[in-house]
């Protein structure tokens, strides 16, 4: 999958929390750790191979590094640290995927690594779960909500939030 | 692209309103002067008739009363005088909005205006106070020198068909004011194969029986007056004139008009030549072929482009020359001679495109000066504090985006100069000074940066007062020991102000802390600078431009850095003795002088070990230098400067990014921070010792 260009969608829900009724959201489904993170679709601009990194001396632990994405250089986010999981050494599963994401009213570019991409799915908010008090390191604001695909959970991030 | 021609009218009235401002405020301060008064009615004329013809009705007949008061101007039957150039400029700003935005505009200001304008010209000399809407043609001159007629000796520039200028018209507006008698001399017209239908060849000579003034025939011909040679002479009181005897210009070579040939039938009945429309190229004769190039200049030596256009094409070369980087690095890693030499030949043409590209993107400085023309002479009315306005250097030309970024800035920086640093005019009349004030913008090149200087001639900065508020604001402990440049630097502290009482413009405490802000995120610095009762001086230290910069490429543990190197003083080896000699201090003897250094191992927390040879890099800031202490030097790096993303904004040692030859990103130091951390450091090594 890799280089593979995303199309975006505009189908996709908006944010905030899905009404009663059923939605469904286009999302692109990305391993993070041992969970699973759902990511819309309407956000991803594409999946790319690790390339060299630039750190960042001085910068928050989460954003620690700047990638070229052809002539733009933007910031690479590591979740994991954001989360509280362990960081573990890149495999060749590990994947770069680039989001745009509105911060303020602005739209802005940054890469999420990602230790490994699964595919491109309909999830349904019908599903949905309450979020759970999953242990000390979940900060609940970061979380849209949790959902069920293929009987396993998956966490719907709030990325505003969780950069902000 | 189709521009919308409502939209092209937008931009031109824009640009007149623009030309009209700066006019008035001229005017306001020569009122006499004539090209002014002239300028002024031709950009209200054109308003007035563009706004007509595209449909801008309310443009058109607010203008209307305006151009009819500076004809009057014109006519010398009133006199410009300091009242008309303000009211004059609310008009200004009220056919600005008309034009921009004309469903919030209120006719109620329009009529006030028009009001005050007709209460003005009214109080004038000799004007009724009828006189605003009467129409040019009918105003009779009573007091121009009466004759019985007028011999006009009109020749054209040859290119003048081309602008759209119809001879004949002007002809039969020429008849209007009396029976006339034209007479057409094609001479100059060639033979039918060399003729040139677009030239205009022939010379007028029109006898004109009427007792109008000579402005009325000039004015006639105002729109064409610098294209044209126009020779009016009275005739005598006989009525015999010159009429039949000499056809020829006097001096120059017999300019010659071509009636356009199409339309023989608007020709005037009374002049037996004119007919004989014979359009003609002359075999052009050297000095004619000079007229033609210089009309034809005219409309080539610019070219509007939208700014977004220079942007993108700014982004274009900065990838090219960041592609060119990686076709150098391969080309001199192998040993391939064809490809060396094709890698160097791009280097100097991408080199070359950038410099051309960044010239197209310089622009004067004079045009953000001017803006503040206007902002001067309001605020100096406001408070009621007289104020010469000086420029300095408008000619000096900077980035695009640097000036736009530039005027707020300075805007704050004027206004702080009329509303603190001018005094009153009673207190300058205790201390001797001229009743009116002086504030000089000036600007000016100093190597590969710009000094923006904004100088008052008022009390200066009150440094007592400024520690006594930054003691009572808890900033600095009573007593505590500062330098008067210290103590200054507290004005740029958010929320700061002395000023006793606030007033609209002033003393909120917010403005100076905004202005250093903006200036550092253009790479620039501010400087301030006063003596008590002379006045006080602001610097800004800028940047030509923010788009690619000269970098200096070094290597700290594994990363790469790009160090400005217009920040760079002097490279040097940081020997085993200094290195000895600096143990547990952060300074360094350079040439005797004591200069603080950081190691930037330490700032970055590089991993692996140092290089064995490490190197310092002097840099500095205005008068405060530091030592970068780094592992390698690379070499100098033609730097394309991306800002860092938002997410990044917490980041203060860099000030962007760019990227290398290989494709990897690097940072590139903000000196003006590192320079602060070096010398807080070098501070906080001092106190020990001294305690």
């Amino acid at each position: 999958m890799s280089q593979a260009q995303m199309q975006t969608t505009s189908q996709a829900g908006a944010a905030g929390l899905p009404p009663a009724t059923e939605t469904r959201l286009q999302v692109l489904m990305v391993g993070l750790g041992n969970e699973i993170f759902a990511i819309e679709t309407d956000m991803v601009r594409e999946i790319i191979d690790p390339v060299p990194v630039t750190r960042v001396a001085g910068a928050r632990a989460f954003l620690p590094a700047l990638v070229n994405v052809r002539g733009n250089v933007i910031p690479l986010a590591d979740l994991r640290i954001r989360f509280g999981m362990r960081k573990t050494q890149a495999t060749a599963d590990t994947r770069i995927v680039v989001i745009e994401v509105d911060i303020d009213g602005d739209p802005v570019t940054l890469g999420l690594l990602a230790d490994k991409v699964y595919e491109v799915t309909e999830i349904s908010t019908r599903q949905m779960q309450q979020t759970p008090r999953l242990g000390s390191h979940w900060r609940p604001e970061f979380i849209r909500f949790i959902t069920k695909w293929s009987d396993e959970f998956v966490i719907v991030p709030d990325m505003s939030r969780i950069l902000g | 692209m189709e521009l919308d021609p409502t939209e092209t009218f937008r931009q031109e009235a824009s640009e007149l309103l623009d030309s009209l401002e700066t006019v008035l405020l001229d005017l306001g301060q020569s009122p006499q002067n004539r090209d002014l008064i002239d300028a002024a009615f031709r950009a209200l004329h054109t308003i007035k008739g563009s706004g007509a013809m595209f449909g801008f009705d309310k443009v058109a007949a607010f203008t209307h009363d305006f151009e009819t008061a500076f004809d009057l101007i014109r006519k010398g039957k009133i006199d410009a005088n300091h009242e008309i150039v303000t009211v004059s400029l609310s008009a200004r700003d009220y056919i600005r909005t008309l034009i921009e935005d004309p469903d919030s505009t209120d006719p109620i200001i329009g009529e006030a205006i028009v009001e005050e304008l007709q209460r003005l010209i009214g109080a004038g000399p000799a004007a009724a106070k009828a006189a605003a809407p009467v129409e040019t043609a009918a105003e009779a001159a009573s007091e121009a020198p009466v004759s019985a007629g007028w011999r006009i000796e009109i020749a054209f520039e040859p290119g003048i068909l081309r602008n759209g200028t119809n001879p004949l018209v002007l002809l039969d507006d020429l008849r209007a004011l009396g029976p006339c008698t034209v007479e057409a001399d094609t001479g100059a017209i060639p033979v039918l194969e060399e003729l040139d239908p677009e030239t205009c060849l022939i010379t007028w000579t029109v006898t004109l029986e009427s007792a109008c003034s000579q402005d009325e025939i000039e004015d006639v011909f105002m729109f064409v007056r610098d294209e044209m040679k126009l020779v009016i002479t009275p005739l005598d009181a006989g009525g015999q004139g010159g009429f039949g005897l000499d056809m020829s210009m006097p001096g120059d070579a017999a300019p010659a008009v071509t009636e356009p040939a199409m339309q023989p039938k608007a020709a005037p009945a009374p002049a037996p030549a004119a007919r004989a429309a014979a359009p003609a190229p002359a075999a052009p004769a050297p000095e004619k072929a000079e007229l033609n190039r210089r009309a034809e200049d005219k409309g080539t030596t610019t070219v509007r482009v939208q700014a977004e256009r220079l942007d993108e094409l700014m982004d274009r070369v900065g990838e090219l020359v960041i592609a060119q980087a990686r076709l150098s690095q391969i080309a001199h890693s192998g040993t391939d001679l064809a490809i060396k030499a094709i890698a160097e030949e791009i280097e100097r043409l991408a080199s070359g495109l950038r410099d051309s590209t960044m010239g197209v993107r310089m622009v004067p400085m004079g045009s953000l000066f001017g803006r503040f023309r206007r902002l001067v002479h309001d605020l100096s009315r406001d408070l009621g504090k007289p104020v010469d306005f000086v420029t300095v250097g408008e000619d000096t030309e900077m980035d695009k985006t640097m000036i736009e970024r530039l005027a707020d800035p300075l805007v704050h920086l004027i206004r702080n100069a009329i509303d603190h640093g001018i005094e009153s005019a009673e207190d300058r009349a205790r201390t001797a000074k001229s009743a009116t004030g002086r504030i000089e913008l000036a600007a000016r090149y100093v190597g590969a940066q710009v000094l923006v200087t904004v100088q008052d001639d008022g009390a200066g900065l009150n440094t007592a007062r400024i520690r006594a508020k930054a003691e009572e604001n808890g900033l600095i402990p009573p007593g505590a020991n500062l330098s008067e440049h210290e103590i200054h630097q507290f004005l740029f502290h958010p929320g700061f102000s002395t000023a006793k009482t606030i007033s609209a413009l002033s003393g909120r405490g917010v403005g100076m802390d905004v202005v250093k802000r903006t200036i550092e995120a253009m790479r620039g610095t501010i400087d301030l600078t006063t003596i008590p009762g002379h006045g006080s001086s602001v610097t800004l230290r800028l940047p030509l431009t923010l788009a690619i910069i000269d970098g200096l490429l070094i290597r700290v543990g594994e990363a790469r850095y790009i160090i400005p190197l217009s920040a760079v003083e002097e490279c040097i080896e940081l020997t085993a003795e200094a290195e000895a000699r600096a143990k547990g201090r952060s300074f360094l003897n350079v040439r005797g002088d004591l200069v603080p250094f950081l190691r930037l191992r330490d700032v970055f927390d590089a991993d692996g070990q140092p290089d064995p040879h490490q190197k310092v890099i002097v840099t500095s800031i205005g008068d405060t230098r530091v030592g970068l202490v780094v592992d390698q030097i690379i070499g100098s790096h033609q730097t394309v400067i991306k800002s860092l993303s938002k997410l990044h904004s917490d980041v203060t040692m860099f000030s962007g990014a760019t990227i290398l030859g290989d494709g990897s990103a690097a940072l590139i130091l903000d000196v003006a921070q590192l320079v602060t951390l070096g010398q807080s450091r070098a501070e906080s090594d001092r106190t020990p010792e001294a305690a």
